[in-house]
């Protein structure tokens, strides 16, 4: 513990006064001096100056010399308990007042010695937790050896020996603890802080035995796949198709047995979709094939052009390409031949018999130029077709007519080989065969219907209504200044037979009909009587009529009589006529010009007119069929590409690109050109025109 | 089903045609008119090349998809057509 200074002083003045019991001169002096400047209330320092006086005063040299009053001075001096350490200015940081402050009371506190002891008052915390350990042996000791006593004296009473065994035991252990305990308890056993001590006791080992189970490993099969952008949007394409799905399955309530139907139509297709889904893939195969094996006549096709040409003023040639043949429809003759407006590579063929002793079946096939050794698709009729439509907005409508009168309308996307609409003797089908027939645009209530002419005399008009054709008589042909009776007084004939017809590109109503009489007559489809002018076109049967593309008041026939006529539809005589040595079968205006035109003959010649170019003559007269004998029976411009399919009385259908010669654009100045011919002015048809586009 | 044999037939008997193959999707032949080794040859090598040739096809867009692929070396020319499940590979001997 710290001493105060006053005892210190108190000592000091202590041990002063006992050092003034040996004194010296000089030190007397000095502590003479000394008790001067001391403070008077000391009795001790009275003390002495008491005892002091007997002796006299030396001075030291160095001592201060003071005057009487200077001497007398009292100077006070004050004992405080301070620290003289301790720090008289701490300042400390003030958040309050943020500013340093200074602090008031400092600790004056000042430690001298420190010493860390290991004794515990008795009645701490500590203390008496140890007391509480050592108490505990003590206690058990007690108890121990007051049991002890007891079951020494009854050894034999104990029931079990095992029992016995156990407390004997434990006895002896505890006796063992009670005689250190006796002795301990005179003598505290010297235990450590935990009392620890060591106490080792080993259990039985068990044998070790090594037991191992081995499962089959699960099936691994290694994956690796990439991350195209294409697998990516591909299931992004799935999850979108099954959503749609799930809205409509959502939406619609499903039928179990419907279901299961479905899932039964599912089985059947699993297993034999062996083939069936390379269909598609085949075709494609085909066609290539077909493209390397008829490669030079492709490329002919696509980039020759007769160089020739040039050199030949205004002839041209015709170029042999594809030949298209059906090995089914050898027998049969080409009767009707029919591009396709939407695919220009497409074109129907109808075959049939123009002989009439040699009536059988017929057949309704389509190629395409892709592929020129087997059709795309074929219809097989029982009687023999004599013309054929394809419906300009809906290519995959087409109409026939049959020789045995009936007129049918095939659907191309349906996969069954009748016809999708039929025409019977209920319906109005014609008593004759039909000669040709046209579709119409669609009529007020967007049902499509179509016309056809034959030999009974009979135009009519078949709409196709649901699923059935209905018919409308638009006209009946009637013979004009028939005046030949018949043997007997039989009424002659009253109806002439219609051989072909052709309706005006820009008058809807117009249309044109061909007789087997020779006549032509021009009627409207609103006067279902009368005709609006009959003309006298030939001799023979009129083969076909055809109305120009371009020009509105032009149209052209053709006949057996071995003449094609040109005609402007408002004078009665034809405008040109052209004589070919054989019997006409078939003559069609080109897309492409107002001028041209070309005619195929029985003896298997090709004859294209250019009526820009030569009035007179054909610019072309080329026999394209291998053996004379074959009559060719139709011919029709491709509607996009420069090449014409013409048909023969073999089954063939043979193409034949035009020369540049043949395709010229007509050139026409701004001039009229009065051409005079049989005494009637002609005007240049094309001038008046712009090209057909599109 | 049956115009599809014929097709096939009507191939195989074109003129110039060496051999056709079927092969489905996992690239294993179906439809062989070959022998079995040059079959697998030409369907193990042309699978993977057609997957090749589809699938650069599709990187470049996604919308498109690849029709055929001719391969036309100096003895004849290789015609693959490949499908959803279906590969179809004819070998011709052009006309030239």
């Amino acid at each position: 513990m710290p001493v105060t200074h006053k005892t210190l002083v108190k000592s000091k003045q202590g041990s002063n006064a006992q050092s003034q019991q040996k004194p010296l001169a000089a030190k007397t002096a000095k502590v003479v001096s000394k008790k001067k400047d001391e403070d008077d209330g000391t009795e001790i320092g009275e003390g002495g100056d008491e005892w002091m006086h007997g002796k006299t005063l030396i001075k030291p040299p160095d001592q201060l010399d003071l005057t009487e009053a200077e001497l007398k001075e009292e100077f006070t001096r004050i004992l405080t308990a301070n620290n003289p350490h301790a720090p008289q200015n701490i300042v400390r940081y003030s958040f309050k007042e943020r500013s340093y402050k200074p602090i008031s009371s400092v600790d004056q506190l000042a430690v001298h010695f420190f010493l860390e002891g290991n004794l515990l008052h008795r009645d701490s915390d500590e203390a008496r937790r140890q007391k509480a350990k050592q108490g505990l042996p003590d206690e058990k000791a007690t108890v121990v050896t007051e049991t002890e006593d007891e079951k020494l004296e009854t050894p034999l009473q104990a029931a079990g020996g095992e029992e016995a065994g156990d407390v004997e035991e434990g006895g002896g252990e505890d006796g063992a603890h009670s005689v250190d305990s006796k002795t301990g308890k005179k003598e505290q056993k010297l235990t450590n802080q935990f009392n620890f001590s060591e106490r080792a006791s080993q259990t039985l080992n068990n044998p070790l035995r090594e037991r191992g189970c081995q499962t089959e490993p699960p099936p691994r099969a290694s994956f690796s796949a990439t991350a195209n952008q294409w697998e990516i949007y591909d299931v992004y394409l799935e999850e979108m198709q099954k959503q749609e799905k799930n809205k409509e399955k959502a939406k619609a309530v499903p039928k179990k047995e419907d279901d299961k139907g479905k899932k039964k139509l599912t089985l059947v297709e699993t297993q034999s979709d062996d083939l069936t889904k390379v269909a598609k893939v085949a075709k494609i195969i085909e066609r290539m094939v077909n493209q390397n094996t008829f490669d030079d006549i492709a490329q002919d096709f696509r980039y020759f052009e007769d160089a020739s040409d040039e050199f030949r003023e205004q002839e041209g040639t015709l170029l042999p390409l594809w030949k298209f043949q059906y090995d089914q429809a050898k027998r049969l003759s080409v009767t009707a031949l029919c591009w396709n407006q939407s695919y220009k590579d497409l074109f129907a063929v109808g075959l049939g018999s123009y002989d009439f002793t040699k009536q059988g079946r017929g057949m309704l096939v389509f190629y395409s130029l892709k592929n020129s050794t087997y059709p795309e698709y074929n219809y097989p009729t029982t009687s023999g077709i004599l013309c054929l439509d394809i419906h300009p907005d809906r290519p995959y409508l087409v109409a026939v007519g049959f020789y045995d009168g009936c007129v049918a309308v095939y659907n191309l996307k349906e996969e069954r080989p009748e016809p999708v609409y039929k025409s019977s003797s209920k319906s109005g089908k014609h008593t004759d065969p039909v000669w040709q027939v046209r579709w119409q645009k669609d009529d007020m209530d967007n049902h499509q219907n179509f016309f056809s002419v034959s030999s009974d005399g009979r135009v009519v008009s078949w709409t196709l209504v649901k699923s059935e054709l209905v018919f409308t008589d638009i006209i009946k042909l009637s013979l004009v200044g028939a005046v030949s009776e018949g043997p007997e007084g039989v009424p002659p004939p009253t109806m002439a037979c219609g051989t072909s017809f052709d309706f005006h590109k820009q008058i809807n109503y117009l249309f044109l009909v061909g007789t087997e009489e020779g006549k032509i007559h021009k009627c409207s489809k609103a006067y279902s009587s009368q005709f609006l002018e009959t003309y006298d076109a030939h001799n023979m049967a009129v083969d076909a009529v055809k109305w120009n593309q371009f020009h509105p008041k032009v149209f052209i026939s053709c006949s057996s009589d071995w003449t094609v006529k040109i005609w402007d539809h408002t004078i009665r005589t034809p405008v040109f006529i052209f004589d070919l040595n054989a019997a006409v079968g078939d003559v069609a205006w080109s897309p492409y010009s107002s001028t041209v035109f070309a005619a195929v003959t029985a003896d298997g010649k090709v004859h294209v007119f250019d009526l820009g170019i030569n009035k007179y003559e054909a610019i072309c007269q080329q026999p394209v069929v291998a053996k004379k004998k074959t009559k060719l029976t139709h011919i029709e411009f491709n509607p996009v590409y420069p090449i014409i399919i013409v048909g023969d009385d073999r089954g063939y259908v043979t193409s034949l690109k035009l020369s540049p010669n043949l395709r010229s654009k007509p050139k026409w100045g701004r001039k009229k050109l009065d051409i005079q011919f049989s005494g009637i002015h002609y005007y240049p048809p094309s001038f008046l025109f712009l090209r057909k586009t599109g | 089903m049956a115009e599809v044999e014929e097709t096939l037939k009507r191939i195989q008997t074109h003129e110039g045609v060496i051999g056709t193959i079927v092969v489905n999707a996992e690239g294993i032949p179906i439809r062989t008119t070959l022998d079995n080794s040059t079959t697998v040859q030409y369907a193990g090598l042309l699978h993977q090349l057609t997957m090749k040739a589809r699938s650069t096809v599709r990187d470049i867009d996604p919308q498109n998809d690849l029709t055929f692929l001719r391969i036309r070396s100096k003895k004849h020319e290789i015609m693959v057509a490949p499908d959803k499940e279906y590969m179809l590979i004819v070998i011709q001997n052009p006309s030239e």
